[in-house]
């Protein structure tokens, strides 16, 4: 009877067992170059992650219509850590260990690719991030790359632009406190901004998640400062844009790439005419590679591209480019080749991968008019 | 005198937040009055009544020209605020009856068995809700279309107080009214007060329990959805996580008048509103959702039963 | 020596041969099945202790993952920190004797905080009773998730990068089989028959002259304990830790995970762990198979969806889990509502 029981009970594990091996064995490999993305899917930064895979996926498939490389085709195995922490690392040892890729493509946000990276780094196994901005992540270790630039060098071009182009001499920070990606923005505007002769007159500050900012901008307003800067993320971004006019605000604001979306003017409406933010890659961008890529991803996804999905398609292109030039799928000579890359033409601008790993490139700074984003400026370190 | 603005302008700014906290706070303390059980899900009740307007404005859109209007004249007063409401009733029925679906089919079957049950069933609903809202509709936020002109307030000189504000605090004040009303002056609403002091003599007097309690998730959700509508006019984001904070204050704002009691719940709502502004307004914005937390955990050590709360006895 | 101690010793002696035989091999070929074998421990920790609250003690507690993350960042702290004087002592970062000196040092340190933090909010809160207790465990647990990410020390928003990888199959499973032997053996003396009292009816044991606050505490403290442990075996694995992997949505995973095991039973919330761990990677690789159509793959991989309906789900029609016996929910039965 006990036994009867206990087998009864064991039914569900065990089916659930079979599952797992034939899963296991449905991955029988093939001639094929497997690169692992890991990404946010599913959860709260699924939009994100929908966008950055979208990217991915359209680069995979174009290199492949191509012939694939080093005349194989490319597998991209997608895993979603589900905005999840301890999620990536899990997801790191399995595509080292079960699907044996030949280099790791993600992860979306600092704090994830932080997971995955040292293990990346002890099995040599090249990883390149395409979107997470903390300067860390890169001194991990030599097999740990990243194609898109980081926090202090935009920190500096929100700076210079404003102290160049808008000829201001004071500003205000609002600062995002539970965000690392903010902070470290802060860090790098403020350091930029005071060493050429400017002045941060007030730095505020506000928490990810809270919709009333009028405390905070009341004392804006009371100030009169030539330029805020804001380097948050949209979900508060368009309403601080949004209070600041209603309370009559004139002065600019400036922001990072986490501006990009377009909730920020759905949300913020006519507010956010006349602020600008820094940005990898704008659709508006005239240069014809961007506009193919644009067109293209229009095709296939019914949707305009945003910075992720063209950071995403870049690293994947980079990626694949760094296996041809290695001429093999070994670990190492991958990694050489990525270090070695120059001037590799990116829809996100000229990628170089410099001597700490990260990536020599230009931005735009984008101003919103009109409820759209027009580039105002290339800007190259 | 810049000071006494100053502090004005900040008493408003709480009056507004704590009408919200208030509206929410009230479908707690009725549900725990009738049931004697913290409905989890309630402040996912506010973010679907949030989605419930988004998705129902565009169909009236047109009708109503929301979006058109950029400032109040006496003329158009009237056609703005009966588009608003309808968009805003229209929410809150759908909210009543998705609050009563909740009931009936999650909470009922539990009603004679130990009230851990209904607990944990009300954290499944509530993470049930979210993820499903954030599953079906994205968890990136959305855009609440604009139902009334947004700006300040002709005539009040440097107060700045924005329309959206002035007609959070009235709406919470005709909300309250009614619901007075409904409690005190009318059959339904003294089941309700007999069914919170004592569910087997009203039973036995003829009240049919499922149909008052049905009535009172109804009602509850309704409030609910109406913050929901609210404090979307005012902060036009809106994502499906947003039940979750403002859901927690209310519960402190409930337990902090009292819980089970009615001006209790609104009396809450209005000091949390308050105080949490006055944290902001003193220069600690990152410690406003914490200041809840702490009036939590103060009044429970200290008086459990709240301002205006009675103390129940526990007789074995 | 008594039977149980014995049982122990065997299982903490075969912990240590597997670790020293198997590891290796485990660790380097197997990443992926390594990787699952731990968080399955870690989990067993977890549940295993908040089970000694919940399920014996009848008190619902919301708030495990708090001192999941006391724990996980005390010894983050301790091994970034106070590692190299470790070293120094004992003869290099290489010496497995310095490794695992500095392993035990930092989970005792953390487990001991933790404990340290779970009698400090057990001694005011667990006066409360039912939904107040849940959720004010709720909120210590947000507090001090909000405390950490204020705290520059502790790496705030950026998040800990942990020094020393040293979790490896001895420490968890020892500390599994550490765990599951105290919780026992608590349970079969006097004081599990002070827990079950406490549950079944607090007020007769008052009644009766038992001191329900210490029972109550006690359980708290040592479930704090454990929760320390794993936080701490958790940190040295994934060697980087951020304060959104302890927020309440943890806490819910662990309560899940006790609930579908059967709150009183600790054979049956070891299982739930096992299974429910397991669950999201099978769901993984179902994703990845042709067997799921792709309308219902987003479904399956939102693991909320699921555990939310799971909850519902069992509350409706099994609430005793897979293995319990259901006293635990009797305590809060209704009592007739007297004026």
């Amino acid at each position: 009877m006990y036994v009867v029981a206990m087998a009864n009970r064991m039914r569900m594990p065990a089916l659930l067992g079979v599952l797992a091996l034939l899963s296991f064995a449905a991955q029988s490999a093939r001639a094929q170059i497997k690169i692992g993305a890991v990404t946010c899917l599913t959860g709260a930064l699924s939009t994100f992650g929908v966008s950055s895979v979208q990217g991915a996926k359209l680069a995979v498939e174009e290199i492949n219509a191509a012939g694939g490389t080093l005349g194989q085709p490319i597998q991209l195995i997608v895993e979603d850590n589900g905005s999840k922490a301890g999620e990536t690392a899990t997801i790191a040892r399995k595509f080292i260990s079960q699907d044996k890729v030949v280099a790791i493509l993600g992860d979306l946000t600092s704090s994830a690719t932080m997971e995955g990276a040292p293990l990346a780094q002890a099995a040599k196994i090249p990883l390149l991030t395409p979107s997470a901005t903390n300067v860390a992540i890169t001194k991990i270790g030599n097999y740990i790359f990243r194609s898109c630039f980081i926090d202090p060098f935009t920190g500096k071009i929100m700076a210079k632009f404003a102290l160049d182009q808008l000829k201001a001499k004071q500003a205000i920070v609002m600062t995002d406190v539970k965000q690392d990606y903010s902070v470290g923005l802060t860090d790098a505007i403020r350091q930029y901004f005071t060493q050429n002769g400017a002045g941060i007159s007030n730095a505020l500050s506000y928490s990810s998640g809270d919709t009333d900012f009028r405390t905070q901008l009341t004392g804006v307003r009371m100030a009169h400062p030539d330029v805020v800067f804001l380097p948050g993320y949209y979900t508060e971004a368009a309403l601080i844009l949004l209070q600041a006019k209603q309370l009559g605000i004139k002065c600019p604001f400036v922001g990072g790439e986490g501006w990009d979306s377009p909730a920020l003017v759905q949300v913020a409406g006519k507010a956010a005419d006349g602020n600008y933010y820094t940005d990898h890659f704008s659709a508006a961008d005239p240069d014809p590679r961007v506009q193919r890529f644009v067109q293209t991803y229009r095709a296939k996804y019914a949707a305009l591209p945003d910075a992720l999905a063209a950071l995403w398609y870049d690293g994947a292109r980079l990626l694949s480019q760094a296996v041809q030039r290695a001429g093999s799928t070994e670990a190492a000579k991958i990694r050489d080749a990525l270090a070695e890359t120059r001037d590799f033409e990116g829809v996100t601008g000229r990628i170089s991968i410099d001597e700490n790993r990260n990536a020599a490139k230009s931005g735009v700074i984008l101003k919103i008019e009109n409820g759209e984003p027009k580039m105002v400026q290339e800007v190259t370190p | 005198m810049d000071k006494l603005i100053e502090m004005l302008q900040q008493l408003v700014n709480g009056v507004s937040l704590g009408s919200i906290y208030a509206l929410i706070a009230l479908g707690y303390t009725m549900v725990y009055g009738v049931l004697r059980f913290i409905n989890f899900a309630h402040g996912d009740i506010y973010m679907l009544g949030a989605y419930a307007g988004y998705l129902l404005a565009p169909l009236f859109a047109h009708t109503f020209k929301f979006g058109d209007f950029d400032t109040f004249t006496p003329e158009n007063t009237l056609f703005i605020l009966s588009g608003a409401g309808l968009v805003m009733i229209l929410s809150m029925a759908i909210c009543a009856t998705i609050g009563v679906l909740i009931e009936r089919i999650a909470y009922r079957p539990l009603r004679e068995r130990p009230r851990l049950n209904v607990l944990i069933t009300a954290i499944g609903v509530s993470l049930f809700l979210q993820n499903m809202t954030q599953y079906r509709l994205g968890a990136n936020p959305r855009a609440f279309p604009q139902l009334i002109p947004v700006h300040v307030v002709e005539g009040l000189g440097n107060l700045t107080i924005l329309t959206s504000q002035l007609a959070i605090i009235l709406a919470t004040i005709v909300l309250l009214i009614i619901l007075r009303f409904v409690v005190m002056r009318t059959k339904i609403g003294l089941a309700m007060r007999a069914l919170s002091l004592n569910p087997t003599a009203c039973s036995i007097m003829g009240v049919n329990n499922d149909v008052v309690i049905s009535f009172t998730f109804a009602l509850g959700s309704a409030l609910a959805a109406a913050a929901g509508i609210l404090v979307s006019m005012d902060s036009p984001s809106i994502n499906p996580l947003m039940g979750n904070l403002p859901g927690i204050k209310a519960f402190v704002a409930a337990v902090l008048g009292g819980i089970g009691n009615i001006p209790g719940a609104a009396l809450g709502g209005l000091i949390i509103g308050i105080l949490e502004t006055l944290v902001v307004a003193s220069g600690f914005p990152q410690w406003r959702d914490g200041i809840a937390f702490a009036v939590l955990i103060v009044i429970l050590l200290f008086k459990p039963t709240g301002i205006l709360g009675r103390v129940e006895r526990e007789k074995v | 020596m008594s039977r149980s101690l014995l049982s122990l010793m065997l299982a903490l002696v075969v912990c240590v041969g597997i670790s020293f035989f198997g590891e290796n091999f485990i660790a380097s070929n197997f990443a992926y099945y390594y990787d699952i074998l731990i968080s399955i421990g870690v989990n067993i920790i977890l549940a295993t202790s908040l089970n000694l609250v919940n399920g014996y003690t009848g008190q619902f507690s919301l708030g495990h993952a708090g001192f999941m993350a006391i724990g996980a960042y005390a010894s983050a702290s301790w091994s970034n920190h106070l590692d190299p004087v470790i070293f120094g002592m004992l003869g290099g970062s290489e010496s497995p004797v310095a490794t695992n000196a500095a392993m035990f040092i930092s989970t005792l340190f953390a487990g001991v905080l933790a404990a340290i933090a779970g009698f400090a909010v057990g001694v005011p809160s667990l006066r409360l009773k039912g939904d107040y207790l849940a959720i004010v465990t709720l909120g210590f647990g947000e507090i001090i998730r909000v405390a950490i990410l204020n705290t520059d020390f502790l790496g705030a928003s950026r998040g800990l990068s942990v020094a020393g990888t040293y979790t490896n199959l001895f420490w968890t499973y020892g500390s599994v089989v550490l765990c599951i032997y105290v919780v026992l053996s608590l349970v079969h003396s006097t004081y599990g028959r002070g827990f079950l009292t406490v549950r079944d009816d607090e007020v007769a044991a008052e009644a009766m002259g038992i001191n329900t606050t210490k029972y109550k505490v006690v359980a708290f403290v040592v479930a704090s304990f454990f929760a320390g442990v794993a936080g701490a075996l958790y940190a040295h694995f994934k060697a980087f830790v951020t304060p959104e992997g302890f927020n309440f949505f943890r806490s819910v995973d662990v309560v899940v995970i006790v609930i579908l095991g059967g709150m009183g039973s600790t054979i049956g919330v070891v299982l739930a762990a096992v299974l429910l761990t397991i669950l999201p990677e099978v769901l993984r690789a179902l994703a990845h198979t042709q067997f799921v159509p792709a309308a219902y793959q987003g479904l399956l991989e939102n693991r909320l969806i699921l555990y939310s309906l799971l909850l519902i789900i069992l509350m409706l029609t099994r609430p005793q889990g897979l293995f319990g016996d259901g006293t635990a929910f009797k305590k809060w039965s209704r009592r007739s509502r007297v004026d």
